[in-house]
């Protein structure tokens, strides 16, 4: 008879929302009760709404539970462990109840995150269990030529998960086309946009399946050193790669004829990033493994054929080289059968914002942005109106609503103006300022420039200033024409990825929401009341109770009113903080 | 995100003057021939001490013939590493694309206001430095912020300062 298994997701966002104390009080539990269960930390299920998340798998079957805190916890393992009784009200997935969470995993296919929140990232037997390595044995066993790994890489269709879309089977043909007697092959786990956060996942949840990536990666192309770059903001990641390398390593799967191939001598290590978004350029990732500044170079020549250290090297993602051992391991058709003619397979991705069902999620190609959002996202939170989707982060570009049934592939997405980006969805509703948003990205853009071309380095500049002025009310006709010339020279003029898309949330907010622009510099009003400059703060003559909250509060003594009496603000002398309205009690501060 | 970090700059020269450089010893050996050397010595050193005195910056320079104009340009291009010293906890709060949605400048604010300080600065108790930063990777639990290794998600600016409060009564008993 098979243990009870009970699955802790701690992954970095299960632990913010409190899954060690969840661990401890179970683990607790376990010991005080003397029961023979076992104990399993997972990575990320994706589930991000419900965290944390327990799993129990027992004779019955798995049962997911949702929104568990320490109380919850102690409830679930007298009723269910030891009574046998699953509490319903509690599930969010269950092979035998229904639950109201289920549409959140309709239509999703799991195949880079397939053994995420399934298995303990921390234990190279767990993967292997679930057919890890098998792939490269398969490989080393049946003698299966570089070239014909390429060929079925190729063959899946396969396109770079890191947001550029390059047919990864046709990189690694470049790469493995390259004479030289050293070749490297780079991870790049550089995830800098804001609001993304897939490759975290699957490097806290299943480590393993991207170091077996880069193994077949590197027979393929004849690679001698691999590089893992993760960003530094990723501690988690990085100690659990630490983990998986060296486990790899005394198995005899990384270090000199590995799997037994005489002369495949491959070895990996992780490289901490320092925090610089341009990083997640690959020429600007190489300088800065080489130690130097991440300024990007011009290309050709291309990286695979003159990469690190002056050597030919390939560089795929994260998300990319976790596909790669099932794509070996089952064929190019498992992978290729889902998606759209030109965007094959399955993708990732992280759905934040103003949604209900905040998470992970993979996806085939082909869906569309209205299923994401209003089926496994739940919609909007609180009810309000759907305005607009990100993709792409800063990168990218906004899909407003009135085209939400864009489906989802490198080209559908490309056509809007927006990008597919690394798979980071933020979605905004009706309070969020289209304005506002180009500023913020902008900001971060301009914030990020390395400073090497002159385009991007002071064109970023002079838009986020014209941003800014809009946005505090200061804005002027031919603004936003100026805005368009700006981001049209930012675009040609610039060397690397940063520049040339960075433009992008302003080119798309001015496409479809112009209205909103126009807004704030001909009326001087901001129709998603969001810009506090714009605003008329006023009092509630029917709500003001005359408590002097506000009046103390004002730091320019714009308010007037004895205690008891109704307040009144001298629109002159308002500098527009809002202090009055985040301090008053009695909803009684109106914002027009 | 670029932040500029404002010094203390009296208790900063007495503290530069008691850097230990012999801490370096070992992190200098292990590095000092490698290729692509200077980000993890740069990183080691700050783990050392939490920042990059200037002195460490000249032994470092000695010891592995790097130059010191590379490495400041180095130092200063990531937003990483700090040339001054620091507050024992460092607040960090997300400012990506989610949280910054979710209103994540009322938490800035709130700490502001709270500790007295802005952005980039430490509080004269050398307790706790403030920062904005890019993207914590925990978005949907967003707003969030990062106290050394724990993060704290679905804040508001009351819940945040209250964290802060309880962390110094900590450090004070």
């Amino acid at each position: 008879m098979e243990k009870t298994k009970v699955l802790i997701g701690l992954a970095s966002c299960g632990i913010a929302a409190g899954a060690n104390k969840v661990y401890d009080k179970i683990t607790a539990l376990k010991i005080s009760e003397k029961l023979d269960i076992e104990i399993k930390k997972t990575g990320c299920l994706g589930m991000c709404f419900r965290e944390p998340l327990i799993e129990i798998i027992d004779q019955t079957g798995s049962y997911l539970y949702g929104d568990v805190n320490e109380e919850k916890a102690v409830e679930i393992f007298d009723k269910h462990i030891i009574q046998n009784e699953p509490i319903k009200d509690y599930l969010v997935r269950s092979d035998l109840f229904e639950s109201k969470d289920d549409i959140f995993w309709k239509g999703q296919i799991k195949i880079a995150l397939r053994n995420c929140g399934v298995i303990d990232p921390e234990n190279i037997s767990e993967y292997e269990k679930l057919g890890g390595y098998q792939a490269i044995k398969k490989i080393v066993g049946e003698k299966i030529s570089s070239e014909q790994v390429i060929q079925t890489v190729l063959d899946s269709g396969i396109r770079g998960r890191g947001g550029g879309g390059f047919p990864t089977g046709l990189k690694w043909r470049f790469a493995l086309n390259s004479k030289s007697d050293i070749k490297y092959i780079i991870c790049n786990a550089d995830e800098g946009d804001p609001g993304a956060f897939m490759d975290r996942s699957v490097l806290e949840g299943d480590p393993h399946a991207v170091i077996e990536g880069l193994i077949i990666g590197a027979y393929a192309i004849g690679a001698n050193e691999g590089v893992i770059y993760c960003r530094a903001e990723y501690p988690l990641a990085i100690k659990r790669l630490n983990i998986a390398i060296e486990q790899s390593r005394k198995k005899g799967y990384l270090g000199k004829d590995v799997f037994g191939l005489k002369g495949f001598n491959f070895d990996l290590h992780v490289k901490e990033g320092a925090g610089a978004f341009v990083c997640g350029e690959e020429t600007a990732l190489m300088a800065s493994i080489e130690g130097e500044r991440g300024m990007p170079r011009k290309r050709p020549p291309f990286p695979a054929v003159s990469g690190l250290w002056r050597k030919p090297t390939n560089i795929n993602n994260v998300e990319t080289f976790a596909n790669i051992p099932y794509i070996i391991l089952n064929g190019s058709d498992s992978f290729s059968k889902y998606g759209t003619e030109k965007s094959k397979g399955t993708k990732v991705f992280a759905l934040t914002g103003k949604i209900n069902h905040g998470g992970l999620i993979e996806v085939p190609m082909g869906i569309s942005i209205h299923d994401i959002i209003f089926k496994l996202g739940g919609g909007i939170t609180g009810g309000k109106k759907f305005k607009a989707v990100q993709l792409g982060g800063p990168s990218g570009g906004c899909i407003p609503e009135y085209l939400a049934e864009t489906i989802v592939d490198y080209d559908s997405v490309n056509a809007t103006g927006a990008i597919m980006g690394s798979g980071g969805m933020v979605v905004m509703d009706e309070t969020t300022c289209m304005a506002d948003m180009a500023r913020f990205f902008l900001d971060f853009t301009c914030k990020e420039s390395c400073g090497k071309c002159t385009f991007c380095r002071v064109g970023t500049k002079r838009m986020l200033e014209i941003l800014t002025r809009i946005t505090q009310g200061n804005g002027k006709t031919g603004d936003i024409e100026k805005l368009e010339e700006l981001a049209y020279q930012i675009k040609e003029n610039t060397l690397c990825g940063l520049g040339q898309t960075a433009p992008n949330p302003v080119l798309t907010t001015i496409k479809y929401f112009r209205n909103e622009y126009e807004a704030h510099i001909n009326d001087k009003k901001c129709p998603a009341k969001n810009c506090k400059q714009l605003l008329t703060y006023s009092v509630n003559p029917e709500k003001c109770t005359g408590c002097t909250v506000c009046a103390k509060n004002c730091p320019s003594n714009a308010i007037d009113g004895e205690r008891k009496s109704i307040h009144f603000i001298r629109q002159d002398a308002c500098i527009k903080c809002g202090a009055c309205f985040s301090k008053c009690k009695f909803d009684a501060i109106v914002l027009s | 995100m670029r932040v500029k970090r404002v010094s203390l700059k009296n208790v900063n020269e007495i503290e530069e003057s008691s850097v230990n450089l012999k801490l370096l010893d070992s992190l200098l050996d292990k590095y000092k021939n490698k290729k692509g050397n200077l980000i993890p010595i740069l990183q080691g050193a700050q783990n050392i001490y939490g920042y990059l005195p200037k002195e460490a910056f000249i032994k470092i320079s000695e010891v592995t013939g790097l130059k010191l104009t590379e490495m400041y340009g180095v130092a200063t291009f990531y937003t990483q590493f700090r040339l001054h010293p620091v507050g024992k906890h460092i607040v960090k709060v997300c400012h990506g694309t989610a949280c910054h949605v979710q209103n994540a400048t009322a938490i800035s604010e709130a700490i502001e206001d709270a500790l007295e300080v802005k952005d980039g600065e430490t509080t004269p108790d050398r307790l706790f430095t403030l920062e904005s930063v890019a993207c914590l990777g925990c978005c949907s639990l967003a707003p969030v912020m990062m106290i050394g290794d724990n993060t704290f998600g679905k804040l508001t600016g009351s819940q945040a300062v209250k964290i802060l409060k309880e962390i110094k009564i900590k450090e004070t008993n």
